[in-house]
């Protein structure tokens, strides 16, 4: 009898429309930052939560190692409380929080030696210029010029989910994203894999809406490269 | 249909935007930072081109993908280590300190 009765009350809630915790924040940013100001644990234990694996995963886009990562993000809350009393809402929490880890990451991966900012020779900013990287898939002279070369095959509807599901392909989609660029992992992460909006990206990153958009779609392009022999080979 | 015959049709029809135009901008059109026009050469194309269609379906699916990986799984020692922290930071507060935990 239990067994039948138990998922009632948390039913009950959702129809009756109450939210939870993290709703109450997503939807109440001052009411977020006044109560990390006044120092409640359990709103910065549940923001914590909600963020980390985020922050974490830009991180690992900065610097070399996930230990060194772990790092950046604690200095990154610490950064939190030590600049939350002069948080004005300028820009909303989410990007104000995304910004002070990259500015920690910046400085601990030109101290590791991996990250160089954009621009500076080396750097592996890559603008409008240069070879476009799918040349390689369409006709280059003749009638047939930007005609592909090997079409694109349908993709079926599932593809997303059984994707998801095996393990090998989730692998070598990281793989995939960690084998990009610093600048168009940066982008992709925050764009794809946290949904953070563009706008935001560009405040976050400080870069413009046209670079963002070079990145992103050159990091995406690449990615949809890496699933396509799994999709079309039926190892999903 | 004779490709080329299709080639020059599509061309007239999409201002000769090619597949690898397409290819080359799908991005731009998924982030709406087209024009009108050519946001109706795009979607002609696409119309018209199977090929170009499966690859704009390949590419939202592979954001889609993106949008869904699981999330970095954040170890619990750096939790329990960042709450250790945020108390002893509260502590040192000049005048909140015990005003309250909901």
């Amino acid at each position: 009898m239990v067994l039948f009765v138990w998922p009632w009350p948390s039913r009950l809630f959702i129809m009756l429309g109450v939210p939870t915790l993290q709703e109450i924040i997503q939807l109440d940013e001052a009411g977020l930052v006044e109560a990390l100001q006044r120092g409640d644990d359990a709103v910065f234990t549940v923001v914590m939560d909600w963020y980390s694996g985020s922050l974490l995963r830009l991180a690992m886009a900065y610097v070399p190692s996930r230990a060194v990562a772990e790092e950046v993000v604690q200095e990154t809350w610490m950064g939190v409380l030590e600049g939350i009393a002069r948080f004005e809402g300028r820009s909303s929490f989410k990007t104000w929080l995304f910004r002070i880890l990259t500015n920690r990451a910046k400085t601990r991966g030109t101290r590791e030696r991996r990250y160089e900012p954009f621009g500076l020779p080396g750097s592996d900013f890559e603008g409008d210029e240069g070879p476009s990287f799918e040349d390689s898939l369409f006709v280059a002279e003749g009638s047939g010029k930007g005609y592909w070369i090997d079409p694109p095959q349908g993709w079926e509807p599932d593809t997303p989910e059984r994707a998801l599901l095996s393990k090998e392909c989730r692998t070598a989609i990281e793989v995939a994203i960690n084998g990009l660029p610093d600048t168009q992992r940066q982008v992709i992460t925050l764009r794809d894999v946290e949904g953070v909006s563009a706008e935001e990206v560009c405040n976050i990153l400080t870069i413009s809406e046209t670079n963002q958009r070079v990145l992103l779609h050159r990091a995406r392009t690449k990615v949809r490269r890496v699933l396509d022999p799994y999709v079309r080979g039926g190892n999903l | 249909m004779d490709r080329n015959f299709k080639q020059q049709l599509m061309g007239y029809l999409t201002g000769n935007f090619s597949c690898q135009d397409i290819a080359e901008l799908i991005t731009d059109y998924l982030e709406g930072s087209f024009t009108l026009t050519q946001r109706l050469r795009f979607q002609m194309h696409i119309g018209l081109c199977v090929a170009c269609r499966n690859y704009l379906r390949q590419m939202k699916y592979t954001v889609a993908i993106l949008r869904k990986l699981p999330a970095e799984p954040v170890p619990p020692h750096m939790k329990e280590e960042l709450l250790k922290r945020f108390r002893t930071w509260k502590h040192e507060q000049p005048s909140s300190g015990s005003s309250s935990d909901s």
